[in-house]
């Protein structure tokens, strides 16, 4: 009972900030922008936005992997220091994430723009511009940019947290070092993984910030075409079938992605 | 027993100037179950870690079959542990976790799974297979450490106080059954303890240690019958320790009384500790005593009576089957084997005496404590004297 009542405060928040906006984007999702009626005509649309759909998840689910590769490897570095160098290291990786993210993005803009900073020495040096803005790469690079600290974190705290006895046990039964990572320390951060993933996921499918600044009208992404739904095109119903869709797919990535760490499910020692 | 298997030689181990081994000199035969006994910081887990090959010592050799493996990391040791608190691993189930040294040795699956299914067997585990370890108890995750280390056929198994984390009842099935595998077996134990009714019982051979330095090597009996100092005689059963002179060979001197002992060759009055256990105290009739005392404290412990008796001033542990009230006054006899004579050490004074009795001893099996109390010492001889004088 009493520990019930603490949850209150967040179950109003949550009443009034996500059901009943759910409930809305629903509502919106389902009728026709002129008359009002019930239509599924907004979903139906979904076709003509399938390859933006596909291109958004592609596109993330590259960044997810590249900053697992990046991620990974720090993550288990910075969790086999001592506390001090920890804290420190610690720190660093969150420094960026002190910046509005607007901030970071528009920094990259500078460096990779025709006339940035990069292709500024480039041309210095008599070569031609080299054309890093507006192409898929530059919004891969944004979102890693901008995503790694939410990989890094969870893969640090479930790493640090294996029990060192674990890995003298693993040597104890003949494991050398590849061995024991294999075996028993990258089994046990599994969990890592997949929350960084996910935390890396969620927020790069639906981005459009990126997109917009680093990417191109060929690198539009299911974030953009939501927002200009509200912004520009003035269809608040096909940008709420949209978003609809868009959150069924992330349930279903992350439903995905659960169900390895089910198989894998790590036991308090 | 039969040949020597391992031989640490002068075993130095220091971190941060810490010294937490010094100079530890033994050798381990072949088959023989060896305890390292003695109180949390002694030093014998880090012994045990530098068999393993988890620590290098600071300097000194490790030799086993005669080579010298200081270098030779964990994995290449034949020696497999069974850890404290076990460190299995908590996301492979129980046949999984025994089969994880085979799998590593790449061995063929038809001989994994007999060897897995028969080491379950050894261990009452059968049935358990596909269990999550997290789903067992204390008792069985032990033995699935056990069956993990054992399967493995290691020459010789190290054992971090196994047992700690299991009840009493427990405790005392799971001695048996360790004895009775590594009898069956034939491999050499490595055994850590703080428990010295679990050395006594389960070893062929008990290192009792203190101070990162080993205090005496020896037989359960002996260990116990001899102990070489103030620390050993305390730490292993109870005693009482007190002040003595060696007046000459076979006879001691102490509460101003002339005792006939078995002990030779100290000097002419020589200072020493005198050890009585307090099994060997015979109640008399105070006419009949050679000591006289009044009793402070009786616990019945079932077996025995554990009765404190103040002999003006220091107090005895004496156990006994009959029993004697709080304030009754008692004689005591003490025959020639009842008494054991020790050279004086570090630890003269420290020990033996049970003025402090119910706190020390309540809490001699608490892993983090032992009996640090600074005992009174017997220091104004002369008066007791005199009061023996008068009693008797």
């Amino acid at each position: 009972m009493k520990t019930k009542r603490l949850a209150t405060p967040y179950l109003v928040w949550m009443v009034i900030f996500t059901i009943v906006p759910l409930g809305i984007v629903i509502y919106y999702a389902f009728t026709d922008s002129v008359t009002g009626a019930f239509t599924l005509k907004n979903i139906a649309n979904i076709g003509n936005y399938l390859p933006i759909f596909v291109k958004s998840i592609w596109l993330a689910l590259i960044s997810s992997i590249i900053c697992m590769v990046i991620g990974y490897p720090a993550a288990y570095y910075i969790a086999g220091r001592s506390p001090k160098a920890q804290r420190f290291l610690y720190m660093l990786i969150m420094l960026p994430m002190c910046i509005s993210f607007l901030l970071r993005t528009l920094a990259w803009v500078a460096l990779l723009d025709d006339t940035g900073i990069i292709n500024g020495v480039v041309t210095a040096m008599g070569l031609k511009a080299l054309p890093l803005i507006r192409t898929n790469a530059a919004v891969v690079l944004g979102m890693v940019y901008n995503y790694l600290p939410y990989m890094i974190m969870p893969l640090y705290t479930v790493i640090m947290k294996i029990d060192p006895r674990l890995v003298e046990a693993a040597e104890d039964l003949g494991c050398n070092s590849a061995q024991v990572f294999r075996r028993v320390i990258f089994p046990l951060s599994v969990p890592g993984i997949i929350s960084g993933f996910t935390m890396v996921f969620v927020p790069a499918v639906s981005t459009f910030y990126i997109s917009q600044k680093l990417g191109s009208s060929g690198t539009t992404l299911i974030g953009d075409v939501i927002e200009s739904q509200f912004k520009t095109a003035y269809n608040p119903n096909l940008g709420a079938a949209l978003s609809l869709i868009l959150m069924v797919l992330v349930f279903i990535c992350i439903g995905i992605m659960n169900r390895f760490s089910d198989d894998e499910e790590v036991a308090t020692v | 027993m039969s040949k020597e298997l391992i031989r640490l030689v002068g075993c130095t181990m220091a971190f941060d100037d810490e010294i937490v081994l010094n100079d530890i000199n033994l050798y381990i035969n072949d088959k023989e179950f060896l305890t390292l006994l003695g109180p949390s910081g002694c030093g014998k887990t880090t012994t045990l870690r530098i068999i393993g090959g988890f620590l290098q010592p600071t300097s000194g050799d490790v030799l086993f079959d005669g080579v010298r493996i200081n270098d030779v990391p964990p994995h290449k040791r034949k020696v497999n542990t069974v850890f404290q608190r076990y460190a299995l691993f908590p996301h492979l189930d129980v046949y999984e976790n025994v089969a994880f040294g085979l799998r590593i040795a790449k061995l063929p699956e038809s001989e994994i799974d007999q060897r897995v299914t028969e080491m379950l067997e050894i261990v009452s585990l059968k049935g358990f297979e596909n269990r999550k370890v997290s789903q067992l108890s204390g008792g069985q995750q032990q033995r699935v450490a056990i069956a993990r280390a054992l399967v493995n056929r290691p020459k010789v198994l190290l054992l971090d106080e196994p047992l700690g984390a299991l009840d009493l009842r427990l405790r005392k099935d799971m001695q048996q059954e360790l004895k009775r595998i590594q009898q069956a077996l034939g491999i050499t134990f490595i055994y850590v303890t703080h428990d010295q009714e679990e050395a006594l019982a389960m070893s062929d051979t008990v290192v009792v240690m203190d101070k990162g330095r080993i205090q005496q090597i020896g037989r359960p009996e002996d260990i116990y019958n001899e102990p070489k100092n103030a620390f050993v005689a305390d730490f292993i059963g109870e005693s009482n320790i007190l002040d003595g002179i060696m007046l000459e060979d076979y006879a001691v001197k102490f509460f101003g009384r002339r005792f006939k002992c078995v002990d030779s060759g100290f000097e002419k009055n020589e200072p020493v500790d005198v050890v009585i256990r307090p099994e060997d105290v015979d109640i008399v009739a105070p006419d009949d005593g050679q000591l006289c005392g009044t009793v402070t404290s009786v616990t019945f412990k079932g077996v025995h009576y554990d009765t404190i008796v103040d002999f003006h001033g220091f107090k005895w542990l004496i156990q006994t089957t009959e029993f004697h009230p709080v304030g009754s006054y008692i004689g005591i006899r003490l025959g020639p084997d009842d008494i054991h004579i020790m050279h004086r050490s570090e630890y003269s004074g420290l020990f033996g005496d049970y003025s402090s009795y119910s706190a020390e001893y309540d809490e001699i099996n608490d892993p983090d404590l032992y009996p640090e109390d600074i005992s009174e010492e017997v220091s104004e001889t002369s008066e007791e004297e005199e009061a023996d004088k008068d009693e008797n």
